[in-house]
């Protein structure tokens, strides 16, 4: 037992501050990108010609538009513009509870999650038990989502805990562009959770698909199976951006407009 | 046909198409039957569909029809670092090799599955990516005897597959495991590439092995277009090669500990999993290491004053782990519920052709790093670890033994960069931005082996005439260990289950692709 305990004396204290404070990210992380279409050459398109997944549009011959939702983070765009229209700046917050506020543009502001309506608030706001359900997720988001559980992010001290049964949930956290294999047991998983019951996608795939948008094996989401009410985008996400959105579901950080 | 008649290819070594023997079915069977008895490995075995044969829209698998596919073997000989490779065509059956070989069994499950030709005499035939199908399980007849079903939603927050033992009490006789419920396509929609999305599915081929598995794709185009990576970022890779192990490992000794109800290993290995993501985001912007690789070398540089502030972050992680891992090896309680438990023979580990650390762990001593070393491993020479076990005890402590490897490799490395040794670019001019993507060799075939944190690594590039993507087989370190993990359960108590999964903590995505 002594030795336990000394032990716990080296290893220190690890739990992060946040959300009293800021996070420290790395200096290369990519966060919320920050679009200046003014930039923007007529009819240059590199960056659409440059991304994997078609996040990048330029709808009816007009101002570029980058769907946060099928954005994988890999600053192709960034590289390809030549004239810095498309920067990633370290932001971790993104966070929408709809898919079509991921939708970013030039003049476009960012609504972050806001709170969950009172009534589901006051039943969860405080325990607040998740089932996970991985379909066809790579073990990012997944290993990401399982990071919360830690000491360095202590998600228990929020009142959110991982469940083992969709019968004691109160919400599906989905990873993965939903496989047709996994449709069915996706379902069931959340026909089996007790209403009033919420999902969250995590990750471009449950949103979008992802990099398997359009394969005929997977269904391009979890919206494609079941409702969604909070998006979170990466591939993966930064632990702490789908903190912060979980915060924000909650009530915890109050409403931010990112401009 | 004599085994030395074979092509042997090392490496990322690529071999033009017109040079691998097309031999007659029984020729070729025999050929990998005498190699196999010479001591090689089967790293892969997959069917090549014929060109142009049409697709069905319905579940995106060729359609052969009376065309004939050609079956490849790759056979692994890791004493001297070759490859043999040979190929026949079959059209709709042939004598399986499952019944004499017994680590093919899983490939032609595959090759059936994929292309429907049948393995005649395949000891149990069934496809390994439909879990929907209604193909039975194998069942143990017997009033006492009872089924458990597991998935495939599982408890935790991990991937979905599905377990089914066949119990006696609490004594399992038989575990069956099915898999493919990650099936998203990945294979189908590598061909005719590489393309805008090819380095993100080699990224998710595992998200938890994306510097691994990128390693290997960018390791079998470079030689196809005839061009080496600078050897600073043959370094840098070889550095997030060895972080992502060192994750991983460290992330398994915690879990394993969670398993058996030791909460401070548990507790401070979850937190220090996390001191070795955060290094590869440093170099990378990412902490599981995505857009550092791509072919011609990689997109980061280490940061300034990396050698100095890396080698201090290291070595603090790192003494907590050996503090972490100290008091789980003090345990006796721990102990007794480590050892013993679940264990494979080294004869089974053979037969079933397992790989990394599963292997190590049966005290069989092979590690692509030593055994077929590629990039900066030809330089950096690696001590492999092995012990004799092969229960949970010895695949938790070779884990161990290979942090302090990754760790000795990883302080090496950057003291070798901060001398200035490899200075100079970090990616080859060929793959430079602005240039025109550069043309593979046509119709070649490429072996491409990496040792993943979870083992062997194979990816195997067919080019066609044009230089395009023919066919893109990828071989996770799974796919050889599922079955493992099927005989370590053979008479365990079913509790143990969880601890003997975490164990092998397998792959389920780069299972089923
Ligand atoms: S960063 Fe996102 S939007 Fe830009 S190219 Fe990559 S996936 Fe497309």
């Amino acid at each position: 037992m002594l030795k336990e305990l000394l032990a716990r004396l080296h290893q220190g204290h690890r739990t992060i501050p946040f959300p009293r404070e800021e996070p420290v990210l790395p200096e290369r992380y990519r966060g919320l990108p920050a679009i200046s279409a003014a930039n923007c050459r007529d009819g240059c398109r590199e960056c659409e010609k440059a991304c994997p997944t078609e996040a990048i549009t330029f709808a009816g011959g007009g101002d570029l538009r980058l769907d946060l939702g099928r954005c994988l983070f890999c600053s192709a765009c960034e590289d390809a513009c030549p004239t810095g229209a498309i920067r990633f700046t370290r932001d971790y917050r993104m966070v929408t509870r709809e898919r079509a506020a991921l939708l970013l543009g030039d003049a476009k502001t960012l609504e972050l999650a806001r709170a969950l309506e009172e009534r589901m608030l006051r039943v969860f706001g405080r325990s607040l038990k998740l089932r996970q359900v991985s379909a066809g997720g790579c073990n990012g988001c997944e290993a990401e989502v399982s990071v919360l559980n830690t000491v360095v992010f202590d998600l228990g001290r929020f009142g959110v805990q991982f469940v083992a049964s969709p019968r004691h949930a109160d919400g599906l956290l989905i990873t993965g562009p939903v496989t047709k294999n996994m449709r069915l047991a996706l379902r069931k998983t959340y026909d089996a959770v007790p209403a009033p019951k919420f999902v969250i996608a995590v990750g471009a795939c449950a949103i979008s698909g992802g990099p398997y948008a359009g394969h005929q094996e997977a269904c391009g989401g979890a919206e494609s199976v079941v409702p969604v009410d909070l998006f979170i985008p990466g591939c993966p996400p930064h632990p702490v951006t789908t903190l912060d959105g979980l915060l924000r579901l909650l009530g915890r950080r109050g409403r931010t407009v990112i401009r | 046909m004599m085994a030395n008649e074979l092509q042997k290819i090392g490496n990322a070594e690529p071999v033009a198409l017109l040079k691998i023997p097309v031999l007659a079915i029984s020729e070729w069977r025999e050929a990998v039957l005498q190699e196999v008895r010479a001591g090689a490995r089967i790293c892969a075995l997959f069917a090549l569909p014929p060109r142009d044969s049409p697709v069905d829209p319905a579940d995106g698998l060729a359609r052969f029809g009376a065309l004939k596919s050609r079956l490849y073997a790759v056979l692994g000989h890791d004493r001297e670092a070759a490859l043999a490779v040979c190929a026949t065509d079959v059209e709709k059956a042939y004598p399986s090799l499952s019944q004499v070989i017994p680590q093919a069994h899983w490939f032609e499950r595959e090759i059936a599955e994929t292309c429907g030709v049948i393995p005649q005499g395949h000891p149990r035939l069934k496809p390994i990516r439909a879990p929907l199908s209604d193909a039975p399980f194998f069942e143990v007849a017997g009033d006492s005897i009872h089924e458990v079903a597991v998935g495939p939603v599982h408890a935790g927050v991990i991937e979905p597959g599905h377990f089914r033992f066949q119990c006696h009490g609490e004594q399992v006789f038989h575990l069956e495991i099915a898999l493919g419920y990650q099936h998203r396509g990945v294979e189908r929609a590598l061909i005719g590439g590489p393309g805008l999305r090819t380095l993100h599915y080699m990224e998710t081929l595992s998200g938890d092995t994306s510097i691994g598995h990128a390693l290997a794709y960018v390791q079998a185009m470079e030689p196809l277009v005839g061009i080496e990576p600078p050897r600073r970022a043959a370094a840098i890779r070889g550095i997030a090669l060895e972080l992502e192990r060192l994750a991983n490992h460290v992330g398994d000794l915690g879990a394993l500990a969670a398993d058996v109800g030791y909460l401070p290993t548990a507790s401070f290995c979850g937190g220090l999993r996390g001191d070795f993501l955060n290094l590869t985001a440093r170099i990378c912007g990412s902490r599981l290491g995505r857009k550092l690789l791509r072919p011609g070398g990689v997109c980061f540089d280490l940061p300034e004053n990396a050698a100095v502030e890396f080698t201090r972050s290291l070595e603090g992680a790192l003494r907590h782990v050996n503090e972490a891992a100290e008091l789980l090896w003090s345990r006796s309680s721990v102990l007794g519920r480590f050892e013993h438990v679940g264990v494979v023979s080294a004869e089974t580990c053979t037969d079933l052709g397992l790989v990394g650390p599963v292997a190590r762990a049966c005290g069989v001593k092979n590690d692509v790093r030593a055994d077929f070393p590629s990039g900066i491993y030809r330089h950096a020479k690696v001590a492999v670890a092995t012990h004799a076990g092969g229960d949970v005890f010895s695949r938790a402590r070779v884990r161990w033994l290979e942090i302090q490897e990754s760790g000795r490799l990883i302080r090496s490395l950057l003291s070798e960069l901060a001398e200035g040794l490899a200075e100079g670019p970090i990616l080859h001019e060929a793959f430079r931005a602005g240039r025109a993507a550069p043309v593979l060799a046509p119709d070649r075939l490429v072996v491409s082996l990496v040792e993943g944190w979870r083992g062997e690594i194979c990816h195997v590039l067919i080019t066609d005439r044009n230089g395009r993507i023919a066919r893109y087989k990828v071989i996770d370190p799974s796919f050889h260990n599922w079955s493992g993990l099927e005989m370590a359960l053979r008479n365990q108590q079913i509790s143990d289950f969880p601890l003997c999964n975490k164990s092998f903590n397998l792959s389920y995505c780069g299972h089923d692709l």
